[in-house]
């Protein structure tokens, strides 16, 4: 297994610290993250060097709404290569408005255990 | 088009109904204001927010990671909840020294509004390309990135399929990443500087993430295509950020994105005579946010261009509930009177003038550096008196800095200026 100390931008806040993360069989986590400001950016140091994941957001087709897409999220993080297989899914879906904010719109997505949901409400046009 | 001679009147106007608008008219009712209105040119309220689909907002308001929609929702439902006035689809034409709007809208038509205080929250726009004068010819196919935002996020049109960027503020670098999650190809960032103008976070997750290739010190020198846009001609930049002859590039593509930063809007503000400071682009401002006409106060993106939606919301409460307190006379106008001074390395402090009579809790100055500032120390001084040293991992002016000071020190030391230096840590 590589030691070899990775440079990461913490993504977290927009400080966005620039830090070291690094295994290290001393440290009761494995990881030895540097140059973080809290704890939040260790945490995602060493979810970078482990499991990196994403919030995905992007819209969908909606009729017959007020604008023609409906803004929409994945309500928590993704691994990152399953970013585009999702898109591929979401660019499917179209919903019928009037809409509320927090709908589920597909549920498990990619059985990631995350669901898609709509970040606004929409009036019918 | 019909004058209507009906006055209305109301304590406070809001002008923008974007999370500054939002915030300010909410906290004015709060604070006492009687009749609240707020005036929107757009057919909804939530402002550039409701294109801004991306998360990353509310960290601070609601511990919360938010997309842009969801933070306005949470907003325009305690608006709609606070028995406020909205007009939607209103454009203010025009303010007078003597806080009296012209709006216009297809309802009331062309009508007067007389206000007790108003409160400018109208935003700002983006840089466009003539603003920086690319030769060539005049092609379509060039956009600002959040025209693009818009077309893509709310009608669904995606504007290009081989883009080029040219700027790196945030909005840029948020597209960069939609467009290719969208099926786009886009070929590069192009930063005229040695280093990108919006934040860290989003070069590492819309570039880094995608290996969206960010080319810093480069510029376009022309752009080529007869009906749409065909390429661009790319030169690197010397140190003065001017092109380097011969060092010219041809890249291909159909569509040239321009993300060069914002400026605020503040057409309403000059012709209320209302003061500017050349460095913001926006009104001179005091704690209270009031700016040099009295009864006019100001906050969000028309006073200083923000990177964080959380400060537009904290400093536009504070712009209502200010304007609430003048029109109940207890605003203090009086007693010592403080200039905010930018010192070396600092390009500009918000807010420029302070009547420490008005401050309760701590004193917040929002600042931006002039260059990229690593391991360095922001210095605060009291007339020639050091105050204040807080330092800092690493500042730049894609980022606002801000710094607490206790009011009480002020009150102790009466200095006539507060300044703010940075100083290396090696000096
Ligand atoms: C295209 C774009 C994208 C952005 N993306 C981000 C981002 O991703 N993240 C981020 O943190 N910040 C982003 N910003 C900065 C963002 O503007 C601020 O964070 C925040 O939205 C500023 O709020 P505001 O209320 O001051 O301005 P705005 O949200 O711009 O609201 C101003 C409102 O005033 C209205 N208005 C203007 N003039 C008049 C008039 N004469 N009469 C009536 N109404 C009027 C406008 O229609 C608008 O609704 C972006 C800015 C722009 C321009
Ligand atoms: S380490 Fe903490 S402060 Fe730094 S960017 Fe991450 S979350 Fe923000």
């Amino acid at each position: 297994m590589s030691s070899e100390a990775k440079e990461i931008i913490c993504i977290i806040c927009p400080v966005g610290c620039r830090m070291t993360a690094v295994r290290d069989k001393n440290s009761p986590s494995g990881f030895l993250v540097s140059e973080n400001q809290c704890k939040k950016g260790e945490a995602y140091g060493i979810e970078e060097l482990t499991n990196p994941t994403r919030v995905l957001t992007t819209t969908v087709k909606i009729n017959p709404g007020i604008y023609n897409r409906l803004p929409v999220r994945i309500n928590g993080s993704i691994p990152k290569n399953k970013i585009f297989p999702c898109m591929k899914v979401i660019n499917k879906v179209e919903v019928k408005a009037p809409i509320k904010i927090g709908s589920v719109i597909i549920e498990n997505i990619l059985n990631t255990g995350c669901d898609l949901i709509a970040s606004r409400s929409m009036k019918a046009s | 088009m019909k004058e209507n001679s009906i006055v209305n009147r109301y304590d406070v106007v809001v002008i923008g109904g974007g999370p500054a608008g939002l915030a300010a008219a909410i906290e004015a009712k709060k604070h006492g204001a009687k009749s609240v209105c707020v005036i929107e040119r757009d057919k909804e309220l939530g402002g550039i927010l409701q294109q801004c689909i991306h998360n990353g907002f509310g960290l601070h308001i609601f511990k919360e990671d938010l997309t842009g929609p969801e933070y306005a929702e949470r907003f325009i439902i305690e608006l709609m909840e606070s028995g406020i006035t909205c007009k939607l689809d209103t454009m203010v034409l025009d303010i007078s020294e003597d806080l009296d709007l012209q709006i216009l809208n297809t309802y009331d038509g062309f009508m007067h509004i007389k206000a007790e205080a108003i409160v400018l929250a109208m935003g700002c726009r983006e840089r466009t390309r003539e603003a920086v004068n690319i030769p060539g010819t005049r092609p379509a196919g060039v956009f600002t990135a959040g025209t693009a935002q818009r077309f893509l996020n709310m009608e669904g049109y995606l504007v290009g399929k081989k883009i080029m960027m040219l700027g790196t503020g945030d909005i840029g670098l948020i597209m960069a990443r939609r467009l290719t999650l969208e099926g786009a190809e886009v070929r590069a960032v192009l930063a005229r500087r040695g280093y990108p103008g919006g934040l860290m976070r989003n070069v590492a997750q819309c570039l880094h993430d995608y290996d969206i290739p960010l080319m810093l010190r480069h510029t376009i020198v022309k752009i080529i295509g007869k009906e749409r846009i065909e390429g661009v001609l790319v030169a690197r930049t010397d140190e003065e950020r001017k092109p380097i002859p011969g060092s010219e590039e041809l890249y291909e593509c159909d569509t040239l994105l321009l993300s060069l930063g914002l400026i605020p809007e503040n057409e309403l503000s000059k012709g209320a005579g209302v003061k500017l400071d050349p460095a913001t682009g926006g009104p001179v401002v005091n704690e209270s946010m009031e700016t040099s006409v009295k009864g006019i106060f100001a906050c969000g993106n028309v006073v200083h261009v923000h990177d964080l939606v959380d400060y537009v919301t904290d400093e536009s409460r504070r712009a209502g509930k200010s304007a609430a307190y003048f029109v109940r006379k207890k605003l203090k106008e009086n007693g010592l009177l403080i200039k905010t001074e930018p010192g070396k390395g600092i390009k500009y402090i918000v807010p420029h003038l302070i009547r420490v009579d008005n401050l309760n809790k701590s004193l917040q100055l929002f600042m931006r550096v002039r260059e990229v500032y690593p391991n360095s120390r922001l210095i605060v001084k009291a007339d020639n008196e050091v105050i204040k040293k807080s330092r800092k991992m690493h500042m730049t002016p894609g980022e606002m800095d801000n710094i607490r000071i206790d009011p009480k020190i002020l009150q102790q030391r009466k200095p006539a200026i507060l300044s703010v230096q940075v100083k290396r840590e090696e000096e």
